[in-house]
């Protein structure tokens, strides 16, 4: 099975807690800032390791975004954490002005991206930040698919040029990772071969993109599906790859489809080689109150969706 | 008073059951201050129910809005929609979001949920009523750790710089925010010298004390400047396992703890 259901299943906020956990061992310029979070971020495991190396800005994430410049430009490693909509909406001017025109190395590690958040609500589901951070020059935005992956990532990264936007969830997903999995930054990853149509996928839509290609390779239709976590910078010879082989492409986030991953993936394609691609995405609408799986179903976040498009793109 | 104080009993018991039929919400930040709410919404505030867009009702903004089962018992208890509703907040296509939405819900002043905007909304309601020569008034529920906020500085140099003595603004202040207290995660003391260092008049009384409240909204109203009550509050108040307890920032009761509270909760109420 790969639609993931019988997978172990974890949070990737949970797999960042322990990363940064196992970084602040081996690395002493590690610094960890929060802003009143802590416990949804799990930095504050990072923080009950290393105390003298965490820093709780309180409920002020622009003096957060700014205060991790100051500490990048003296030889600090400062990871920053809050929820994805602050991060990347509260203090995006800080992070455009002072942290990403210097290029300074702050990774910005958000949680509670997306839909997921569930019953919250609108106020606290981010489906911009992925527009917003990859608009920013010198920006990587990155955006992994399960826990595993988070564990590689957060290595990856610490020496990595210039600001990170890590975007990860609170809603527990499948392991898709394999074993000897590696992670490059910039690098897309194909989760299953095939050359009908492309299923380009980031984040918890990796699982419905996979049980997608299933349904659909039973109708003789053979999906190949990449996972595109980094989507800044764009690994343009795996998308132009894919849009030869398969001459059509879907494209899937959990995100609003105006100015995400999918739109990333159709400005190169239209340019480099042009392939019809229907986007996935979040319909310009604002999220609401709900349970993550009726939510999902509600803003056509589904397996079902995705092959419906696949089918679509593929009678252009 | 008496009146207010069973209305606060009874907003407390619609916080417990709400978030624990929702399974998730804020009760410990609603209860620290269902007593400002009640006092506010049945004793203070001039408002219609069946005109909730009247030109000459008073404004209220909780911008700490996470309190949003408080506001929610008061608006339903007060008639803008009906107590049934509560039992369906957060849920997916209803009208009682998990932070309030003002295009949704009748009643809602201000969509709010992301902490320290509100009070810069209060104070554009409260230059429009300038403008207009309005005798109403605009009043304001923050949290202190949402005094952390660089934004609410912003909103009371402003306030001040306008000249907005129809603004009352009050502060929840039951020193815990999610991550602990105050003290520990951010400081935000001296806070009365604070507003006054901004131009604001403050008092500075028992949040649980209705009268203390009302004495302090009422010389607020007439003091010719924009004002802070800073309430002082227990978190999680009337229940004794949420009290003073930050775990219950943000978590829903069990069906167990909620029978537990509203126990504690309507005993109280016949004890006074
Ligand atoms: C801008 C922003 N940052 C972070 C949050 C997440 N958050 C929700 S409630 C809360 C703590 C609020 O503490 P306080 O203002 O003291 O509220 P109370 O104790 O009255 O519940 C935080 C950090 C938010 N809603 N908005
Ligand atoms: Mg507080």
């Amino acid at each position: 099975m790969s639609d993931g259901s019988d997978l172990p299943r974890e949070s990737t906020r949970d797999a960042y807690g322990r990363a940064l956990v196992e970084l602040g061992a081996r690395r002493s310029d590690v610094v960890v800032l929060d802003a009143d979070l802590s416990g949804s971020t799990r930095t504050g495991w990072f923080g009950e390791k290393f105390p003298e190396r965490f820093f709780n800005m309180g409920i002020a994430e622009q003096n957060m975004m700014n205060v991790a410049a100051g500490l990048a430009m003296s030889g600090k490693t400062p990871f920053a954490s809050t929820f994805a909509i602050f991060a990347s909406g509260r203090a995006w001017e800080q992070v455009r002005n002072t942290v990403a025109y210097p290029s300074l190395p702050v990774r910005i590690c958000a949680t509670h991206a997306g839909i997921t958040v569930g019953a919250d609500g609108a106020s606290h589901q981010a489906l911009e930040d992925i527009a917003l951070m990859r608009v920013i020059p010198n920006m990587t935005v990155i955006a992994p698919k399960d826990g595993p992956e988070v564990e590689r990532v957060i290595p990856a990264i610490v020496d990595h040029d210039g600001p990170v936007y890590v975007r990860l969830g609170r809603a527990k997903v499948p392991v898709l990772s394999s074993e000897d999995e590696s992670f490059t930054v910039g690098r897309a990853q194909v989760l299953r071969d095939g050359g009908d149509v492309a299923i380009v996928a980031c984040g918890i839509m990796l699982e419905p993109a996979l049980a997608a290609a299933e349904t659909l390779g039973e109708q003789g239709i053979q999906a190949r599906v990449i996972n595109l976590s980094t989507i800044k910078p764009l690994d343009e010879a795996a998308l132009a790859a894919a849009a030869e082989d398969c001459g059509a492409v879907v494209t899937a986030e959990e995100h609003s489809v105006i100015g995400g991953m999918g739109s990333a993936v159709t400005e190169f394609l239209s340019a480099e080689c042009p392939v019809p691609v229907h986007r996935i995405g979040i319909m310009d609408r604002f999220g609401q109150s709900g349970e993550p799986d009726e939510l999902l179903e509600e803003y056509g976040l589904d397996a079902g969706t995705i092959e419906r498009a696949a089918l679509r793109v593929l009678k252009k | 008073m008496r009146h207010v104080a069973d209305r606060a009993t009874s907003l407390r018991c619609r916080i417990i059951q709400s978030t624990c039929r929702a399974g998730s919400g804020h009760p410990g930040g609603s209860l620290s201050c269902a007593d400002i709410v009640a006092l506010l919404y049945f004793h203070v505030l001039h408002l219609d129910p069946e005109r909730p867009d009247s030109e000459d009702r008073d404004r209220f903004i909780l911008t700490k809005g996470h309190a949003a089962p408080a506001l929610y018992a008061a608006l339903a208890e007060k008639g803008f929609f009906p107590v049934e509703e509560l039992q369906y907040l957060r849920r997916l296509g209803r009208m009682l979001q998990g932070h309030p939405d003002r295009v949704r819900t009748p009643g809602v002043e201000a969509s709010t949920g992301s902490l320290g905007q509100g009070l810069s909304v209060a104070a554009g309601i409260a230059i429009a009523g300038q403008l207009d020569e309005s005798d109403w008034g605009v009043y304001a529920l923050l949290g202190d750790g949402e005094l952390q906020e660089g934004q609410v500085w912003e909103a009371a140099m402003a306030a001040s710089h306008y000249g907005l003595d129809n603004l009352i603004a009050i502060t929840d202040y039951n020193d815990l925010q999610i991550d602990g207290q105050l003290s520990d995660v951010m400081r935000v003391e001296p806070l009365a010298d604070k507003w006054r260092a901004f131009g604001w008049d403050v008092w500075t009384v028992d949040g649980h004390d209705l009268y203390a409240l009302d004495a302090a909204v009422r010389e607020a109203q007439v003091c010719g400047r924009p004002a802070m009550i800073i309430a002082e509050t227990v978190k999680g108040r009337g229940v004794s396992f949420m009290e003073g307890e930050a775990s219950w920032h943000g978590k829903a009761p069990s069906g167990e703890q909620a029978e537990q509270a509203l126990l504690e909760l309507r005993g109280g109420d016949a004890d006074e």
